[in-house]
C-alpha cells in the first residue's frame, strides 16, 4: 500500500488530480453546512450579474439566483451521480462479466449475445429511450446511463476473466476441491479486482459527462434542482450576452473530469506492475550505450567481443546482466555460448547489433568489432545497414519473431530490399530460391502463406532463410530449436550444420543444451551470472570440464542410454544479477570453494582454454 | 501386483471449424482410444512431441476433462464423470508453469490450506500440522509460508506445487512437464526431490515428458505418444535402447547428445489433424512404410515380452 | 473472404431482431396513453379508441410487435402525429444531415487519433509524447456541448469568422462552401473527445507491439527505424486499434445529439430528443431502429476491415 501511495505520487499530475478532486470534493461535501445563499431563491432585480458583483462572488444567473451556491449544489449532485452510476454498472456489469467468462459455453454464448445486441446502439439512444420510459428525471438520468455502461464492463471483465479462467491455478484450486462459487469469489475476483476498480475509477468522469449532457439536454435534473449539466443546459440561450452563466459549470465539469481522469491515470499506473518494472517502455531502435572507455582489441577475429558488459536498469536497481564479456569469432567458425537462463547469454548476443531493448538495458563498456570496427555506438545508420547484411540473427520462437500479418514472401523480400535496391520481382525470386535452400517443401507455395500457416519447423527455416538473405558473414542463433519438438529439432540442427559448411559461415550458436553444442559448435563458451566462466573447443571441455561449474552442469543433466539413476544435483541457485557476490558466483554452490573464491577478481586464464577459477578440476 | 490406474480405450476430440450455421464441421482426435495400466508403486513415463496428445490424456486422468468415450478406473474404482473433487483425492496434477499455477493473489498458506480444507474437511490446529509436514517434506523453510508466489523462484514455486498436491494424500499424481520450465541444475533437484517423496509416500506416477532423457532417467516403463495414440510401450530401459516403432526410434535418434554426431533426422512433421491419414500416421514420415501402413491404422500388439508397438513392420 | 462476409451478415439478423424487440418492450413500457396525449383536449372515448385502433394500440403486444415490424420491412414506420409526417421520411432527411456531421468527425477522429497516437508512442517520455498526452487529456475531460458553445462565442460571436449554427444559410444558403463553413464548428467539436480515445489506445497498442520480437526481428533485418513504426508496428497496432474505431463510431453519432442541439444542425439526435419530449412514439421507435441498424451494419464492415487485416481471422 505504501509502494502504491508512493508511486501514485510520484507522478505529479495524478497527485495534482487527486489534491484538486479532494478539494472539490471536501467543498461538496461541505456545501450544506459552508455560509451559502439558498440555490433556489430567485430574485428577478438582480439577474445576470456579473462576477464578483456584491454579494455574489460569481455573479447571478437568468433567475437572479447565487450562481456559486448553485454551482456548489450543483456539484455535489453531479459528484454523486457519477459516482453511484460508475459503482452500480461497475458491479452489475463486472458480476455478469466474471460469470459469463468463467463459465464459458452456453451461459456465456447467451450473455455477450444479449451484451452485444444493447452494444449495438449507440448507447446515447439506449439511454434516450430508457428515459423515455422513465420520463426525465436526475434519477432517471441516472440510470439510464448507469444502464448504458453495464455492458461494457461486463464484456471488459469477462475479457479479463477468460484469460484468467484458463490459467493453470484455476485447475488447481478445481483440484483442491473447490467449488464454482467458491472458485468465482476466492480465485477469480482477487485478480480481476485491480481492472474492475481501474474501470469503475476511469468511467465515474465518463459518467458525470453523461449525465450532464442529458441534464444539459433537459432529459436529467429538473428545474429548480439542478446539476451542472443543466445548469448550462439552462445558460445555454444567455450564452451570447452573458456567457459567464455557462462557463462556470462548463468549467467545473471539465475541472472535475480532469482530474478523475488524471488520478485514474496515475491508479492505473500504480497498480501496473509491468509499467513499475520498466517493462511497458518502448525499446529503441539500438541500444543505450554508456561506456567511459573504449578498450583495444585483444586479439584476432571475424567478430570479436571486448570485455563487453550490459546491464539493466530498473528503478534504482542495477542487475549486471552480462559482465567484461570476451569471445572470438573466426571466419567459418561455430562458437556455442551456454548458459542457464539469466546467465547474459542471450543479452550478450542482442549486444552486439545494439538488439537489447532499452530501456532498461544499457551497454555499459566493452567493444564488439566486426573486423576490426567498433559496434558498439556506431552511428544508427552504420549499424542498420550492417544488421542482417553481414550480421544476421536466428530468434528463438519462431512464432512470435515473424510478423504475423505479413506474407513470408514479403518478409523475406524486404529482408533483401532493405539492404539491396532491387524490384519487387526480383526480390520475390530470389526469396523463392531462399527458400529452396532452407529446403522448404512447396516453396513457391509457401511464399505466399502467413506465419501462423506453417508449422513452427517450417517457421524456423524462414527465420533461417531470412538470416541468410543478404549472405552475411557472421550468424547469431539465439536458442533457435529451443521452441522446437526433438525430431525437428534435429531436421533445423542438420540444416544450419549444412549450411554453414557450404557457405563457410561463422556461426555464434546461444543455448542450454550441451548436447547440441557437442554436435554443432567447433569452440564452446559456458556463462554463468553474466561471466564467461569457462572457454575452449568442444570436444576437450564436454570431456574434461575445468569450472565446477561446467563440471556439474554436464553431469545433473540426464543423458539418455544412461538408465534409470539418481541425477548429482548442484544445490542452491544461481545468484541474482543485481546482487552478485564478491569473487566467484559460483563458489556459494561449489563443493570446493575455499575462502580465497570469495574475494577479489578472479580472472579467465589460460589460452586455448581459458577458465575463471581458483581450484579448477583436473584437465588431461 | 495391483493396478494403480487403468483406462480403457480413453478418447477425447474436440469440434473444430464452423459450419455457415450452427455446427462444427469436423472433429479434432486429440487423443484416440488410449488402454493404459499402471501399476501400484511404479512410474509410467509417457513421452510425445507438441500435439500428442499428452496434456489432453493427464487433464482427463485427474477429471478436468470429461473424456468423450472410454473409462477410466483408479484403485478399481471407475470414475468416468469429469470431476475434480472426487478425482482429488486419489489422483492429483503437478503443472508444468510452476507460476502460472499459483494464484498470484494467494499467500503460500492459503494455497497449501484449499486441498486441506475443501478435500478432508480439516479444522485449523490440523492444518498448521499438516502444513509444516508437507513444508519439510518438499524441503521448504515454514518462513516462506505468508510470502506470495512471485517472490519464488521456478524450483521453489514447483515445490510448493508439489507440496499442494501432497495436501490432498493422492495415491497417484500426474506429473505434466514438471521440470521443463526449469533450469537444467534445478531440473535435477526437482527430479530428485520426486523420487524421495515416491518412496517416502508410496505414490504411483505418470510422468509426462517431451525429453526422452529425463523420463528414461526417471522411469520403470515408458509410453510414447504420437498423433494422439499409444505407438509403443514397454520397460523403460529397452524402449529407446531397442525401440520396436520406428517413430521411436527417429525420437532416440534425434534427442541431441553429447559425443553423437548430428544424426540425418526424417524429414516431414505431424500430419493435419483436420485431416489425418486413413492407415498409420507415421506413415508419411517412415522410411519402412507401405501400402497396408498408408491405408490400415496398427493395433498396439506384443512385440517382444512385454514391449508392445502399434506398427505393421517392427523394427 | 465471401464466406467471412456471408456470416457477418448472417449472425447479424438475431442482432437487428433483436435490437426491434428491445426497442419495442422498452416504447411498449412508456406510461401514459399516446392517444390522450396526441388528442389532448379532444380525447373523447370515441376518439381514443379511434387513435388507438389507427395506431394498432387495440391489439394484443406479441401481434403488435409482428405488425410493426412487417410494416417496417415493408418500408413503412408509421406516422409522426407531431410533425404529421411519415416517419421514415422525416428519419431519411434528418440521419442524411447528421451523416455528414458524424461521418466527417469520425473520419477526422480516426485519422488524427491514430497519427497522434504512432507519434506519442515513438517518442515515448519525449516531449512531443508529453504534449500530445496533455492535449488529448483536455480533450477527452472537456464536455463537448461546453466546447462547442465556447467555439461559437469565440469563433462565431467574437471573431465572427464562422455562422453560428445551422447547416445552412437561411436565405441564398446551400452549397458546399456554405455547408463546409456551417460543419467545422461543430465537426471540431464532436471530434474532440473520439480524437482523444483513439489517441490513447493508439499510443497503448503500439507500445504494446513495439515490445514484441517481431520489432526485434525487423530491426535484426536492418530495416528502418521508419518503417518498422510506421509499417511493420503500426500494420500490427491496427488490430487492436480498428475495432475501437467501430466503439468510437458509436460515441460520435452519440455525441452528434449534444452537437446537434449545440449548433442547432437539423440531425436525427435533436429529432430523437424532440420527440421524447413531445411523446411521439413512433417517431422515436423508427428513429432508434433505423440508426441502430445502420450502426450494426457499419460494424460489420468494421469487422470485415479487420479480417482484411488480420489473417489470422478465420474466413
Amino acid at each position: 500500500m505504501n509502494l502504491f501511495a508512493a508511486l501514485l505520487f510520484r507522478n505529479r499530475l495524478a497527485a495534482a488530480g487527486a489534491v484538486v478532486l479532494s478539494i472539490i470534493g471536501i467543498l461538496a461535501l461541505l456545501t450544506p453546512v459552508l455560509p451559502l445563499q439558498d440555490p433556489y431563491t430567485t430574485h428577478m432585480g438582480s439577474r445576470y450579474l456579473l462576477p464578483l458583483s456584491p454579494g455574489h462572488f460569481l455573479g447571478t444567473d437568468g433567475l437572479g439566483r447565487d450562481l456559486l451556491s448553485r454551482l456548489m449544489w450543483g456539484t455535489r449532485l453531479s459528484l454523486a451521480v457519477g459516482v453511484v452510476a460508475a459503482v452500480g454498472a461497475g458491479t452489475i456489469g463486472s458480476a455478469v462479466g466474471i460469470v459469463a467468462g468463467y463459465f464459458g459455453g452456453r451461459t456465456d454464448n447467451i450473455i455477450m449475445r444479449f451484451v452485444d445486441m444493447l452494444m449495438g446502439f449507440p448507447y446515447i439512444l439506449l439511454a434516450l429511450a430508457i428515459v423515455a420510459v422513465l420520463g426525465p428525471g436526475l434519477m432517471n438520468a441516472l440510470i439510464a446511463v448507469a444502464a448504458v455502461n453495464v455492458p461494457f464492463f461486463a464484456r471488459n471483465i469477462r475479457g479479463i476473466t477468460v484469460g484468467l479462467a484458463h490459467r493453470e491455478f484455476v485447475d488447481a484450486a478445481r483440484l483442491s476441491g473447490k467449488g464454482h462459487l467458491k472458485i468465482l469469489v476466492t480465485e477469480l475476483l482477487p485478480n480481476a479486482l485491480p481492472v474492475i476498480v481501474i474501470a469503475m475509477s476511469t468511467t465515474i468522469g465518463w459518467m458525470i459527462l453523461e449525465t450532464a449532457g442529458l441534464s444539459f439536454l433537459g432529459l436529467g435534473s429538473q428545474p429548480p434542482q439542478a446539476d451542472l449539466g443543466s445548469m448550462l443546459g439552462e445558460a445555454r440561450s444567455a450564452m451570447i450576452t452573458s456567457p459567464h452563466t455557462s462557463m462556470v459549470p462548463g468549467a467545473m465539469i471539465f475541472l472535475i473530469v480532469m482530474s478523475i481522469n488524471l488520478l485514474g491515470d496515475g491508479i492505473r499506473d500504480a497498480l501496473d506492475p509491468r509499467l513499475r518494472s520498466g517493462a511497458l517502455a518502448r525499446p529503441m531502435a539500438a541500444t543505450l550505450v554508456r561506456r567511459k572507455t573504449v578498450p583495444g582489441p585483444t586479439g584476432e577475429g571475424l567478430l570479436r567481443l571486448d570485455d563487453l558488459s550490459a546491464q539493466f536498469h530498473v528503478g534504482k536497481r542495477v542487475y549486471r546482466a552480462v559482465s567484461e564479456v570476451s569471445l572470438a569469432l573466426a571466419p567459418g567458425e561455430c562458437v556455442g555460448l551456454i548458459g542457464e537462463s539469466g546467465s547474459g547469454k542471450s543479452v550478450t548476443a542482442l549486444s552486439v547489433m545494439g538488439l537489447v531493448a532499452s530501456p532498461p538495458g544499457v551497454i555499459t563498456g566493452g567493444a564488439a568489432r566486426l573486423e576490426g570496427e567498433d559496434l558498439i555506438g556506431a552511428p544508427y545508420e552504420r549499424l542498420r545497414s550492417l544488421r542482417g547484411s553481414r550480421v544476421a540473427y536466428i530468434f528463438q520462437d519462431p512464432l512470435a519473431t515473424l510478423h504475423p500479418l505479413y506474407k513470408i514472401g514479403d518478409q523475406l523480400a524486404e529482408a533483401i530490399r532493405c539492404h539491396h535496391p532491387i524490384s519487387r520481382s526480383e526480390a520475390r525470386k530470389r526469396a523463392l530460391k531462399l527458400l529452396a535452400d532452407v529446403h522448404m517443401p512447396n516453396a513457391a507455395a509457401r511464399l505466399d502463406v502467413f506465419p501462423h500457416e506453417l508449422s513452427g519447423g517450417m517457421r524456423q527455416r524462414v527465420g533461417i532463410a531470412m538470416a541468410l538473405a543478404n549472405e552475411p558473414d557472421v550468424i547469431i542463433a539465439d536458442e533457435p530449436t529451443t521452441a522446437l519438438d526433438v525430431t525437428v529439432q534435429a531436421q533445423i540442427l542438420a540444416l544450419l550444420d549444412e549450411l554453414r559448411r557450404a557457405r563457410g559461415l561463422a556461426i555464434l550458436f546461444i543455448t542450454h543444451d550441451f548436447g547440441v553444442v557437442g554436435q554443432l559448435c567447433d569452440r564452446v563458451a559456458v556463462m554463468y551470472a553474466g561471466r564467461i566462466v569457462e572457454e575452449g573447443p568442444t570436444a576437450e571441455v564436454l570431456a574434461a570440464p575445468a569450472h565446477p561449474y561446467t563440471a556439474r552442469l554436464i553431469a545433473c543433466v540426464p543423458e539418455l542410454g544412461a538408465g534409470r539413476r539418481r541425477l548429482p544435483a548442484i544445490p542452491g541457485l544461481p545468484p541474482a544479477v543485481d546482487r552478485l557476490p564478491e569473487g566467484c558466483a559460483f563458489a556459494p554452490r561449489c563443493e570446493k570453494a575455499t575462502e580465497a573464491c570469495t574475494k577479489g577478481e578472479i580472472v579467465l586464464s589460460g589460452a586455448q582454454r581459458r577458465w575463471r577459477c581458483i581450484h579448477p578440476e583436473p584437465v588431461a | 501386483m495391483t493396478l494403480a490406474l487403468k483406462t480403457e480405450a480413453l478418447a477425447k476430440r474436440f469440434p473444430a471449424g464452423r459450419r455457415l450455421l450452427g455446427g462444427p464441421r469436423t472433429f479434432v482426435h486429440a487423443v484416440r482410444p488410449v488402454t493404459l495400466e499402471v501399476r501400484q508403486g511404479e512410474t509410467l513415463g509417457v513421452v510425445g512431441e507438441s500435439g500428442c496428445g499428452k496434456s489432453t490424456l493427464a487433464r482427463m486422468l485427474v477429471g478436468l476433462l470429461a473424456p468423450s468415450e472410454g473409462r477410466i478406473e483408479i484403485e478399481g474404482r471407475a470414475l468416468d464423470k469429469a470431476d475434480p473433487v472426487a478425482f482429488g483425492k486419489l489422483i492429483q496434477y503437478v503443472f508444468q508453469d510452476p507460476q502460472s499455477s499459483l494464484n498470484p493473489r494467494k499467500t503460500i498458506r492459503a494455497i497449501l490450506e484449499a486441498p486441506l480444507r475443501n478435500l478432508h474437511g480439516m479444522g485449523r490446529a490440523a492444518r498448521e500440522t499438516r502444513i509444516a509436514e508437507l513444508l519439510a517434506a518438499v524441503n521448504l523453510r515454514e518462513e516462506f509460508l505468508d510470502r506470495y508466489p512471485h517472490e519464488f523462484s521456478g524450483g521453489q514455486a514447483q515445490r510448493i506445487g508439489i507440496a499442494r498436491a501432497l495436501a490432498a494424500t493422492p495415491r497417484i499424481l500426474v506429473l505434466d512437464e514438471p521440470v521443463s520450465a526449469l533450469d537444467v541444475s534445478v531440473q535435477a533437484q526437482v527430479l530428485n526431490l520426486l523420487a524421495d517423496l515416491k518412496a517416502e509416500f508410496g505414490l504411483t506416477y505418470i510422468f509426462i515428458s517431451h525429453d526422452l532423457a529425463v523420463v528414461e532417467a526417471v522411469s520403470d516403463r515408458i509410453a510414447v505418444l504420437y498423433f494422439g495414440s499409444v505407438v509403443e510401450e514397454g520397460p523403460a530401459e529397452r524402449v529407446f535402447a531397442r525401440p520396436r516403432h520406428p517413430y521411436t526410434q527417429l525420437l532416440a535418434r534425434s534427442a541431441p547428445a553429447v559425443g553423437r554426431p548430428l544424426a540425418p533426422g526424417g524429414e516431414g512433421e505431424l500430419p493435419d489433424p483436420l485431416d489425418p491419414p486413413p492407415g498409420c500416421a507415421f506413415a508419411g514420415r517412415c522410411p519402412k512404410a507401405t501400402d497396408i501402413c498408408r491405408h490400415t491404422a496398427p493395433a498396439l500388439r506384443p512385440i517382444e515380452g512385454d514391449q508392445l508397438a502399434a506398427c505393421h513392420q517392427p523394427l | 473472404m465471401g464466406r467471412y462476409i456471408l456470416r457477418r451478415l448472417i449472425s447479424a439478423i438475431p442482432v437487428l431482431l433483436g435490437i426491434t424487440v428491445i426497442v419495442f418492450l422498452i416504447m411498449a413500457m412508456i406510461p401514459g396513453d399516446p392517444a390522450t396525449a396526441i388528442l389532448g383536449s379532444y380525447a373523447t372515448p370515441e376518439n381514443v379508441a379511434r387513435i388507438n385502433h389507427d395506431l394498432g394500440l387495440d391489439h394484443p403486444l406479441v401481434q403488435r410487435y409482428f405488425i410493426w415490424l412487417f410494416n417496417m420491412l415493408h418500408g413503412d414506420f408509421g406516422r409522426s402525429y407531431s410533425l404529421n409526417r411519415p416517419v421514415i421520411d422525416e428519419v431519411l432527411d434528418r440521419f442524411s444531415a447528421t451523416l455528414i456531421l458524424a461521418g466527417v468527425s469520425f473520419v477526422a477522429c480516426s485519422i488524427l487519433g491514430i497519427l497522434a497516437g504512432v507519434v506519442s508512442a515513438a517518442r515515448q517520455y519525449g516531449a512531443a509524447d508529453k504534449a500530445i498526452t496533455f492535449v488529448v487529456l483536455i480533450g477527452i475531460s472537456i464536455p463537448s456541448f461546453f466546447l462547442g458553445m465556447m467555439m461559437i462565442l469565440l469563433f462565431a460571436v467574437r471573431l465572427s469568422w464562422l455562422p453560428v449554427s445551422g447547416m445552412y444559410e437561411i436565405y441564398g444558403g446551400g452549397g458546399p462552401i456554405d455547408l463546409l463553413r456551417h460543419l467545422t464548428m461543430p465537426a471540431v467539436a464532436l471530434s474532440v473527445v473520439a480524437t482523444g480515445v483513439i489517441a490513447r489506445l493508439t499510443r497503448g497498442a503500439m507500445l504494446e507491439v513495439l515490445r514484441q520480437d517481431f520489432i526485434r526481428t525487423a530491426r535484426a533485418k536492418g530495416v528502418h527505424e521508419r518503417r518498422v513504426i510506421w509499417g511493420h508496428a503500426l500494420r500490427a497496432a491496427m488490430v487492436s486499434v480498428i475495432p475501437v474505431l467501430g466503439l468510437q463510431a458509436g460515441y460520435v453519432l452519440s455525441g452528434a445529439v449534444y452537437i446537434e442541439t449545440v449548433f442547432q444542425w437539423p440531425g436525427i439526435g435533436r429529432m430523437l430528443v424532440d420527440a421524447i419530449l413531445k411523446r411521439d412514439i413512433l417517431l422515436v421507435q423508427g428513429g432508434v431502429v433505423f440508426v441502430a441498424a445502420c450502426y450494426v451494419l457499419f460494424n460489420i464492415l468494421v469487422d470485415v476491415a479487420q479480417s482484411l487485416l488480420d489473417p489470422r481471422i478465420k474466413t
